[in-house]
Protein backbone atom coordinates (compact mmCIF):
# COMPACT_ATOMS: atom_id res chain seq x y z
CA UNK A 1 0.00 0.00 0.00
CA UNK A 2 1.45 3.34 -1.01
CA UNK A 3 1.46 6.43 1.17
CA UNK A 4 -1.30 8.03 -0.91
CA UNK A 5 -3.52 4.96 -0.53
CA UNK A 6 -2.92 4.98 3.20
CA UNK A 7 -3.85 8.64 3.38
CA UNK A 8 -7.04 7.97 1.41
CA UNK A 9 -7.93 5.13 3.77
CA UNK A 10 -7.53 7.46 6.74
CA UNK A 11 -9.72 9.97 4.90
CA UNK A 12 -12.33 7.29 4.17
CA UNK A 13 -12.42 6.20 7.78
CA UNK A 14 -12.66 9.63 9.43
CA UNK A 15 -14.37 11.65 6.68
CA UNK A 16 -14.46 15.40 7.11
CA UNK A 17 -12.07 15.30 10.03
CA UNK A 18 -9.24 14.64 7.61
CA UNK A 19 -8.11 16.98 4.85
CA UNK A 20 -7.34 15.89 1.30
CA UNK A 21 -3.87 14.24 1.18
CA UNK A 22 -1.20 16.74 0.17
CA UNK A 23 1.92 15.78 -1.68
CA UNK A 24 5.12 17.75 -1.37
CA UNK A 25 8.29 16.42 -3.03
CA UNK A 26 6.96 12.91 -2.99
CA UNK A 27 5.90 12.97 0.64
CA UNK A 28 2.27 12.62 1.64
CA UNK A 29 0.67 14.43 4.54
CA UNK A 30 -2.84 14.79 5.86
CA UNK A 31 -4.23 17.30 8.31
CA UNK A 32 -6.52 16.44 11.18
CA UNK A 33 -9.04 19.22 11.81
CA UNK A 34 -9.64 18.44 15.47
CA UNK A 35 -6.56 17.94 17.63
CA UNK A 36 -8.65 15.98 20.13
CA UNK A 37 -8.97 13.16 17.60
CA UNK A 38 -5.26 12.78 16.92
CA UNK A 39 -4.89 9.73 19.15
CA UNK A 40 -7.78 7.95 17.41
CA UNK A 41 -6.32 8.71 13.97
CA UNK A 42 -2.89 7.49 15.04
CA UNK A 43 -4.41 4.36 16.54
CA UNK A 44 -6.12 3.61 13.23
CA UNK A 45 -2.93 4.30 11.25
CA UNK A 46 -1.02 1.87 13.41
CA UNK A 47 -3.52 -0.97 13.87
CA UNK A 48 -5.15 -0.99 10.42
CA UNK A 49 -2.57 0.54 8.09
CA UNK A 50 0.59 -0.89 9.60
CA UNK A 51 2.41 2.31 10.54
CA UNK A 52 4.30 0.54 13.27
CA UNK A 53 7.02 3.13 13.81
CA UNK A 54 6.67 6.71 15.02
CA UNK A 55 9.73 8.39 13.53
CA UNK A 56 9.31 11.70 15.30
CA UNK A 57 6.86 14.24 16.57
CA UNK A 58 7.70 17.81 15.71
CA UNK A 59 6.03 21.05 16.60
CA UNK A 60 5.82 24.28 14.64
CA UNK A 61 5.34 27.73 16.11
CA UNK A 62 3.29 29.80 13.63
CA UNK A 63 3.98 32.91 15.64
CA UNK A 64 1.48 35.70 15.07
CA UNK A 65 -1.12 33.38 13.54
CA UNK A 66 -4.02 31.55 15.04
CA UNK A 67 -3.90 28.63 15.74
CA UNK A 68 -0.33 29.08 16.89
CA UNK A 69 0.91 25.50 17.07
CA UNK A 70 1.15 22.77 14.47
CA UNK A 71 2.06 19.32 15.74
CA UNK A 72 3.40 16.95 13.09
CA UNK A 73 3.53 13.17 13.52
CA UNK A 74 5.96 11.39 11.20
CA UNK A 75 4.88 7.78 10.71
CA UNK A 76 6.64 4.91 9.00
CA UNK A 77 5.66 1.40 8.03
CA UNK A 78 8.92 -0.45 8.52
CA UNK A 79 7.81 -3.59 6.67
CA UNK A 80 6.64 -1.93 3.44
CA UNK A 81 8.75 1.20 3.82
CA UNK A 82 5.93 3.70 3.56
CA UNK A 83 6.05 7.11 5.17
CA UNK A 84 3.29 9.54 5.94
CA UNK A 85 2.91 12.57 8.15
CA UNK A 86 -0.14 13.65 10.08
CA UNK A 87 -0.51 17.30 11.06
CA UNK A 88 -2.85 18.97 13.45
CA UNK A 89 -3.29 22.56 14.58
CA UNK A 90 -3.65 23.69 18.14
CA UNK A 91 -4.40 27.12 19.52
CA UNK A 92 -2.30 28.79 22.15
CA UNK A 93 -4.97 29.14 24.84
CA UNK A 94 -5.42 25.38 24.88
CA UNK A 95 -1.86 24.15 24.24
CA UNK A 96 -3.10 20.74 25.23
CA UNK A 97 -3.32 17.63 23.06
CA UNK A 98 -3.98 13.93 23.76
CA UNK A 99 -0.84 11.84 24.15
CA UNK A 100 -0.20 9.12 21.56
CA UNK A 101 1.76 7.15 24.13
CA UNK A 102 -0.84 4.32 24.21
CA UNK A 103 -0.25 3.88 20.45
CA UNK A 104 3.53 4.11 20.24
CA UNK A 105 5.51 3.94 23.44
CA UNK A 106 8.36 5.81 21.80
CA UNK A 107 6.18 8.91 21.91
CA UNK A 108 7.18 9.30 25.55
CA UNK A 109 10.40 11.23 24.98
CA UNK A 110 9.21 12.95 21.80
CA UNK A 111 6.32 14.46 23.71
CA UNK A 112 8.52 15.41 26.62
CA UNK A 113 10.84 17.22 24.23
CA UNK A 114 7.97 19.18 22.69
CA UNK A 115 6.70 20.04 26.14
CA UNK A 116 10.19 21.20 27.14
CA UNK A 117 10.93 23.28 24.06
CA UNK A 118 7.49 24.53 23.02
CA UNK A 119 5.31 24.27 26.11
CA UNK A 120 2.60 22.12 24.56
CA UNK A 121 1.16 19.76 27.15
CA UNK A 122 0.23 16.18 26.33
CA UNK A 123 -2.81 14.93 28.16
CA UNK A 124 -2.46 11.39 29.46
CA UNK A 125 1.34 11.41 29.39
CA UNK A 126 2.49 9.53 32.50
CA UNK A 127 5.68 11.50 33.08
CA UNK A 128 5.51 14.93 31.47
CA UNK A 129 8.76 16.43 32.74
CA UNK A 130 11.31 18.57 30.96
CA UNK A 131 13.86 16.46 29.13
CA UNK A 132 16.64 18.87 28.06
CA UNK A 133 16.28 21.89 30.31
CA UNK A 134 16.03 21.44 34.06
CA UNK A 135 12.89 21.29 36.16
CA UNK A 136 11.97 24.81 37.19
CA UNK A 137 13.34 26.59 34.12
CA UNK A 138 10.64 29.19 33.48
CA UNK A 139 10.72 29.50 29.66
CA UNK A 140 10.12 27.43 26.54
CA UNK A 141 13.17 28.14 24.40
CA UNK A 142 12.03 27.05 20.93
CA UNK A 143 9.11 29.47 20.83
CA UNK A 144 9.54 32.22 18.27
CA UNK A 145 9.14 34.94 20.90
CA UNK A 146 12.05 33.54 22.93
CA UNK A 147 15.34 35.23 21.97
CA UNK A 148 18.24 33.04 20.88
CA UNK A 149 20.42 34.78 23.46
CA UNK A 150 18.16 33.52 26.22
CA UNK A 151 16.66 35.23 29.24
CA UNK A 152 18.02 35.48 32.77
CA UNK A 153 16.79 32.91 35.25
CA UNK A 154 18.02 31.60 38.54
CA UNK A 155 17.23 28.46 40.48
CA UNK A 156 19.60 28.59 43.46
CA UNK A 157 21.78 25.51 43.76
CA UNK A 158 20.46 23.99 40.55
CA UNK A 159 21.09 26.27 37.59
CA UNK A 160 21.13 29.84 36.40
CA UNK A 161 21.09 31.42 32.97
CA UNK A 162 22.27 34.73 31.60
CA UNK A 163 21.65 36.17 28.13
CA UNK A 164 24.48 35.34 25.75
CA UNK A 165 26.20 38.21 23.91
CA UNK A 166 25.11 37.82 20.30
CA UNK A 167 26.41 41.07 18.88
CA UNK A 168 29.02 40.56 16.20
CA UNK A 169 29.01 36.87 15.91
CA UNK A 170 30.21 34.26 15.45
CA UNK A 171 27.27 33.30 13.23
CA UNK A 172 25.53 36.45 12.09
CA UNK A 173 23.63 36.10 8.84
CA UNK A 174 22.63 38.99 6.63
CA UNK A 175 19.16 38.60 5.19
CA UNK A 176 18.82 39.78 1.62
CA UNK A 177 22.53 39.85 0.83
CA UNK A 178 23.30 39.90 -2.87
CA UNK A 179 25.12 36.56 -2.99
CA UNK A 180 25.84 33.52 -0.85
CA UNK A 181 29.19 34.90 0.29
CA UNK A 182 27.68 38.08 1.68
CA UNK A 183 24.83 36.15 3.32
CA UNK A 184 26.81 33.38 4.93
CA UNK A 185 27.00 33.26 8.70
CA UNK A 186 30.23 34.71 10.05
CA UNK A 187 31.63 37.16 12.57
CA UNK A 188 30.17 40.57 11.78
CA UNK A 189 30.62 43.59 13.94
CA UNK A 190 27.59 45.87 14.21
CA UNK A 191 29.30 48.90 12.64
CA UNK A 192 30.25 47.03 9.47
CA UNK B 1 97.43 -1.21 50.77
CA UNK B 2 96.65 2.38 50.94
CA UNK B 3 93.24 3.58 51.96
CA UNK B 4 92.12 7.08 51.36
CA UNK B 5 89.57 8.53 53.66
CA UNK B 6 87.92 11.71 52.57
CA UNK B 7 86.60 13.95 55.17
CA UNK B 8 83.24 15.48 54.49
CA UNK B 9 80.92 14.87 51.62
CA UNK B 10 82.09 12.66 48.78
CA UNK B 11 80.24 13.67 45.67
CA UNK B 12 81.69 10.75 43.68
CA UNK B 13 79.93 8.35 45.99
CA UNK B 14 77.00 10.22 47.31
CA UNK B 15 76.02 12.23 44.24
CA UNK B 16 75.84 15.92 43.64
CA UNK B 17 74.29 18.35 46.01
CA UNK B 18 71.63 20.72 44.82
CA UNK B 19 71.02 23.78 46.87
CA UNK B 20 67.52 25.15 46.63
CA UNK B 21 64.73 26.78 48.55
CA UNK B 22 61.96 24.73 50.14
CA UNK B 23 59.46 26.66 48.06
CA UNK B 24 61.19 25.74 44.85
CA UNK B 25 61.57 22.11 45.86
CA UNK B 26 57.90 21.77 46.81
CA UNK B 27 56.83 23.46 43.62
CA UNK B 28 59.10 21.15 41.66
CA UNK B 29 57.39 18.15 43.22
CA UNK B 30 53.99 19.61 42.55
CA UNK B 31 54.47 20.66 38.99
CA UNK B 32 55.76 17.28 37.93
CA UNK B 33 52.88 15.36 39.41
CA UNK B 34 49.82 17.33 38.43
CA UNK B 35 46.93 14.90 38.57
CA UNK B 36 44.26 16.02 36.14
CA UNK B 37 40.55 15.76 36.69
CA UNK B 38 39.23 15.23 33.15
CA UNK B 39 35.99 17.21 33.04
CA UNK B 40 35.08 15.86 29.61
CA UNK B 41 31.86 17.48 28.44
CA UNK B 42 32.04 17.41 24.64
CA UNK B 43 34.30 16.66 21.70
CA UNK B 44 37.36 18.23 23.38
CA UNK B 45 37.32 15.19 25.67
CA UNK B 46 38.17 12.99 22.67
CA UNK B 47 41.19 15.15 22.01
CA UNK B 48 42.05 14.93 25.70
CA UNK B 49 42.06 11.15 25.38
CA UNK B 50 44.57 11.51 22.56
CA UNK B 51 46.76 13.57 24.89
CA UNK B 52 46.70 10.70 27.34
CA UNK B 53 47.42 8.05 24.71
CA UNK B 54 50.80 6.90 23.50
CA UNK B 55 51.44 9.28 20.58
CA UNK B 56 51.33 12.43 22.68
CA UNK B 57 51.71 10.82 26.07
CA UNK B 58 50.86 13.20 28.87
CA UNK B 59 52.90 11.02 31.25
CA UNK B 60 56.04 12.70 29.92
CA UNK B 61 54.89 15.60 32.10
CA UNK B 62 53.92 13.50 35.09
CA UNK B 63 50.22 14.02 34.52
CA UNK B 64 49.14 10.61 33.32
CA UNK B 65 47.17 9.92 36.49
CA UNK B 66 43.74 10.99 35.34
CA UNK B 67 41.59 10.93 38.43
CA UNK B 68 37.86 10.69 37.98
CA UNK B 69 37.37 11.62 41.60
CA UNK B 70 37.81 15.33 42.31
CA UNK B 71 39.20 14.56 45.77
CA UNK B 72 42.33 13.05 44.25
CA UNK B 73 42.95 15.65 41.57
CA UNK B 74 44.97 18.87 41.33
CA UNK B 75 44.02 20.25 37.97
CA UNK B 76 40.59 20.30 36.41
CA UNK B 77 40.73 20.21 32.61
CA UNK B 78 37.37 21.51 31.47
CA UNK B 79 37.16 19.90 28.05
CA UNK B 80 34.03 20.90 26.22
CA UNK B 81 30.84 22.91 26.19
CA UNK B 82 29.60 23.86 29.64
CA UNK B 83 25.82 24.07 29.50
CA UNK B 84 23.89 25.88 32.18
CA UNK B 85 22.44 22.54 33.19
CA UNK B 86 25.96 21.24 33.84
CA UNK B 87 27.40 24.48 35.25
CA UNK B 88 26.53 23.86 38.89
CA UNK B 89 27.84 20.29 38.67
CA UNK B 90 31.17 21.59 37.36
CA UNK B 91 31.30 24.11 40.18
CA UNK B 92 30.47 21.48 42.78
CA UNK B 93 33.17 19.16 41.48
CA UNK B 94 35.66 22.03 41.49
CA UNK B 95 34.72 22.83 45.09
CA UNK B 96 35.38 19.22 46.08
CA UNK B 97 38.96 19.32 44.81
CA UNK B 98 41.52 19.84 47.57
CA UNK B 99 43.83 22.86 47.51
CA UNK B 100 46.08 23.64 45.77
CA UNK B 101 44.08 23.32 42.56
CA UNK B 102 44.25 24.68 39.07
CA UNK B 103 41.91 24.85 36.11
CA UNK B 104 42.62 24.56 32.39
CA UNK B 105 39.81 25.72 30.10
CA UNK B 106 40.32 23.54 27.05
CA UNK B 107 38.96 24.84 23.76
CA UNK B 108 36.73 27.64 22.59
CA UNK B 109 33.58 26.46 24.36
CA UNK B 110 35.06 26.14 27.82
CA UNK B 111 36.90 29.45 27.41
CA UNK B 112 34.13 31.65 26.00
CA UNK B 113 31.12 29.56 25.04
CA UNK B 114 32.63 29.24 21.58
CA UNK B 115 30.17 29.07 18.74
CA UNK B 116 27.33 28.38 21.15
CA UNK B 117 26.02 31.89 21.66
CA UNK B 118 22.70 30.62 22.91
CA UNK B 119 20.34 30.34 25.83
CA UNK B 120 21.64 26.93 26.85
CA UNK B 121 25.39 27.46 27.14
CA UNK B 122 27.46 29.14 29.81
CA UNK B 123 29.60 31.78 28.09
CA UNK B 124 32.94 30.61 29.45
CA UNK B 125 33.63 28.47 32.49
CA UNK B 126 35.45 31.42 34.09
CA UNK B 127 31.98 32.70 34.99
CA UNK B 128 31.83 30.12 37.77
CA UNK B 129 35.36 28.95 38.56
CA UNK B 130 38.80 30.63 38.33
CA UNK B 131 40.70 29.55 35.23
CA UNK B 132 44.51 29.45 35.10
CA UNK B 133 45.16 28.55 31.48
CA UNK B 134 42.96 28.99 28.41
CA UNK B 135 43.56 26.87 25.30
CA UNK B 136 42.32 28.11 21.94
CA UNK B 137 41.09 25.72 19.29
CA UNK B 138 37.95 23.84 18.39
CA UNK B 139 39.01 21.33 19.50
CA UNK B 140 42.65 22.14 20.35
CA UNK B 141 45.40 19.89 19.06
CA UNK B 142 46.93 17.61 21.69
CA UNK B 143 50.16 19.61 21.39
CA UNK B 144 48.22 22.66 22.51
CA UNK B 145 47.03 20.83 25.61
CA UNK B 146 50.59 19.79 26.40
CA UNK B 147 51.70 23.38 25.87
CA UNK B 148 49.05 24.50 28.33
CA UNK B 149 50.29 21.91 30.79
CA UNK B 150 53.83 23.25 30.44
CA UNK B 151 52.56 26.78 30.98
CA UNK B 152 50.73 25.55 34.06
CA UNK B 153 53.95 23.94 35.30
CA UNK B 154 55.72 27.25 34.80
CA UNK B 155 53.01 28.95 36.80
CA UNK B 156 53.13 26.38 39.59
CA UNK B 157 56.91 26.69 39.85
CA UNK B 158 56.59 30.36 40.79
CA UNK B 159 53.98 29.97 43.50
CA UNK B 160 55.21 31.14 46.91
CA UNK B 161 53.99 28.23 49.05
CA UNK B 162 56.16 28.85 52.06
CA UNK B 163 55.46 32.55 52.21
CA UNK B 164 51.77 31.77 52.11
CA UNK B 165 52.15 29.22 54.89
CA UNK B 166 54.09 31.72 56.99
CA UNK B 167 51.47 34.34 56.39
CA UNK B 168 48.74 31.95 57.51
CA UNK B 169 50.77 31.01 60.58
CA UNK B 170 51.33 34.66 61.42
CA UNK B 171 47.64 35.32 61.14
CA UNK B 172 46.84 32.39 63.43
CA UNK B 173 49.38 33.52 66.04
CA UNK B 174 48.08 37.02 65.83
Amino acid sequence: MSALESAQKIKAKFGDLISEPKEFRGEISVEVADAEQIAAVCEFAKRELGFNYLVDISSVDNYGEDPRWTVVYHLRDIVNVVEISIKTDLNEEKSDIPSVLPVWRTANWHEREIYDMMGIRFRGHPDLRRILMWEGYPYFPLRKDFPLAGKPSDLPGIAFTKPAPLEGGPFVTVAGGKDAISREPRIRNPEE
Amino acid sequence: MRTETEIGYNSKIEGDVVVTRVDAALNWFRKNSVWPMPMGLACCAIELMAVGASRFDISRFGSEVMRFSPRQADCMIVAGTVTYKMAMCVKRIYDQMPEPKWVIAMGACASTGGMYRSYAVLQGVDNIIPVDIYISGCPPRPEAVLDALMKLQAKISTQPILENLMAVKALQNH
